[in-house]
């Protein structure tokens, strides 16, 4: 590392809160990603019949009122629950703090499918009359829909969007909360990513026509990232919200700090709707080194976006191949054989379920590999079990989506 | 439907839309405004509820019967008394 950036530069996570198909909280998705617990389980939704999903249980009524939540969308519950979870975790004085200069920036894959298809079905049982079409449509699909939820529940009068950028939307909602920190926008950033997905029958039946929606007899094997047997997606919901603050303010108020925002990049294939290209994914990953400064023996573990699908897991690694040839003693994991694809929220979650490795010093496994892909046997793949004993000082979180979006995220241990 | 009939087919309403709300101890002479977290848009799903439920089209100058719960029921009474 050359050198830090100056103090103000500086931005750092000092709080969490999240859902995920297997926890609720950072410690208890912590636990099930090192014990090996799957989130994934069997489900129904209309029109597809039975499929399989990553279904989360947090308890909706815990920051919201029934009546909040059912003028709004599931998105918005999750994103409130999320962002009120990370600021108990901040450990911020939330009553005295100067709501006006709070950002919440929040990553989408997608809003708006849900409650529209709803709306249609709705309508069906009235012989399509539009006059039942509810006037609570257009506030619950506006595309700021799950941000501006939660500046209502909280107060929040500083600046509230979302962020679409597939699946890369997670890494893109913590690259924007830097950024407006750095511009000097707000002063604390609320910023992740959040996805309703699961209540759209549109995604499952996409990818089942694309052939990249996963099935598996046994629903916690089904996501199988790196795997030869590996047959497409499990859709997840989930959420996950970080406080992300300058380093001098936290240190001001002693914040326990997870990690600073070492360096970020996005960038685009520019050649395909759904194929990845691993050349563009490859110079996002150098992109975010050079940004961080750091070279790839430096980073600790790599966390993959891989979806398992057999054209994303093999192109990710031929970019991560170029890119650490030399680093093989880079441990490399996914969190997607756990909780399957939480879209919006998945690069949010993927780096949330890897920053206790700076204080336990564990990598968690990539799970339900069971006959390797040889095209994807990186050397520093982390196998089905954890592996502890590691001096883990640099996450390298990738997420990319649909339309060739990049994204690659790195923080570092303070 | 009688007026008893449509006083607890509006509670049934109220009870969906404002769910966090004690219903019981509702002054049905009192405006719903002065006992309840009502706005505009929650007026407006009592419209649609009713429409749905009933095919009760109600024009948006009437809205202004839909105060309490005695007006309400007096307002409706002619109009679902044969349903």
């Amino acid at each position: 590392m050359i050198g830090l950036p100056p103090f103000t530069q500086r931005i750092v996570i000092t709080g969490i809160g999240l859902t995920s198909p297997n926890g609720n909280s950072l410690a208890e998705y912590r636990a099930a990603l090192l014990a090996g617990v799957s989130g994934v389980r069997p489900y129904n939704i209309r029109y597809v019949g039975d499929t399989l999903a990553g279904v989360c249980n947090f308890d909706e009524h815990r920051h919201q009122s029934k009546k909040d939540r059912r003028r709004g969308t599931r998105a918005g519950s999750i994103s409130i629950y999320c962002a009120r979870e990370a600021v108990l975790d901040s450990g911020l004085d939330w009553e005295n703090i100067d709501r006006s200069r709070v950002g919440v920036y929040l990553g989408v894959t997608e809003h708006g499918n849900v409650e529209t298809e709803n709306e249609i079905n709705e309508i069906k049982g009235y012989d399509y009359d539009t006059s039942v079409w509810s006037h609570h449509h257009n506030p619950r699909t506006v595309a700021n829909n799950p941000a501006g939820e939660i500046t209502l529940n909280m107060g929040i009068t500083g600046p509230h969007y979302t962020i679409g950028a597939a699946c890369a939307a997670g890494n893109a909602g913590l690259i924007q909360g830097t950024q407006m920190l750095r511009l000097g926008e707000c002063d604390l950033a609320i910023c992740g990513g959040v996805s309703e997905s699961i209540h759209t029958f549109g995604i499952f039946a996409g990818f089942a026509s694309q052939g990249a929606l996963a099935t598996h007899e046994d629903p916690t094997k089904a996501s199988r990232p790196f795997d030869k047997n590996r047959n497409g997606i499990v859709v997840s919901e989930g959420g996950c919200l970080y406080i992300l603050e300058r380093y001098e303010d936290a240190c001001r108020r002693g914040a326990k700090i997870y990690g600073e925002i070492a360096g970020y990049a996005m960038n685009s294939d520019a050649s395909d709707f759904v194929l990845p290209n691993p050349t563009e994914q490859a110079r996002c990953v150098q992109m975010a080194l050079d940004k961080a400064r750091l070279e790839p023996n430096d980073i600790g573990i790599v966390s993959t976006h891989a979806t398992a699908t057999g054209a994303g897991d093999i192109q990710e690694c031929t970019a991560l191949r170029n890119v650490f040839a030399d680093s093989p003693d880079v441990l490399v994991n996914n969190t997607k054989s756990f909780i399957g694809h939480a879209m919006g929220a998945a690069g949010a979650l993927e780096l949330a379920g890897n920053l206790p490795a700076f204080t336990d010093g564990v990598a968690h496994a990539t799970i339900n590999v069971d006959d390797l892909d040889p095209d994807c046997a990186l050397p520093g793949l982390v196998l089905n079990q954890p592996r502890d004993g590691q001096a883990i000082t640099s996450i390298l979180n990738n997420s990319f989506g649909m339309l060739g979006i990049n994204s690659t995220l790195i923080v570092t241990k303070v | 439907m009688t007026t008893t009939d449509i006083r607890t087919e509006i509670l049934d309403i109220l009870s969906d839309i404002a769910p966090d709300e004690d219903l019981t101890k509702l002054n049905d002479e009192e405006n719903f405004r002065a006992q309840m977290e009502l706005d505009s848009m929650d007026f407006l799903d009592i419209v649609m509820e009713l429409r749905k439920r009933h095919r009760v089209q109600i024009p948006e100058d009437d809205y202004v019967h839909l105060a309490s719960m005695n007006s309400t029921v007096k307002y409706l009474e002619p109009l679902m008394k044969d349903m």
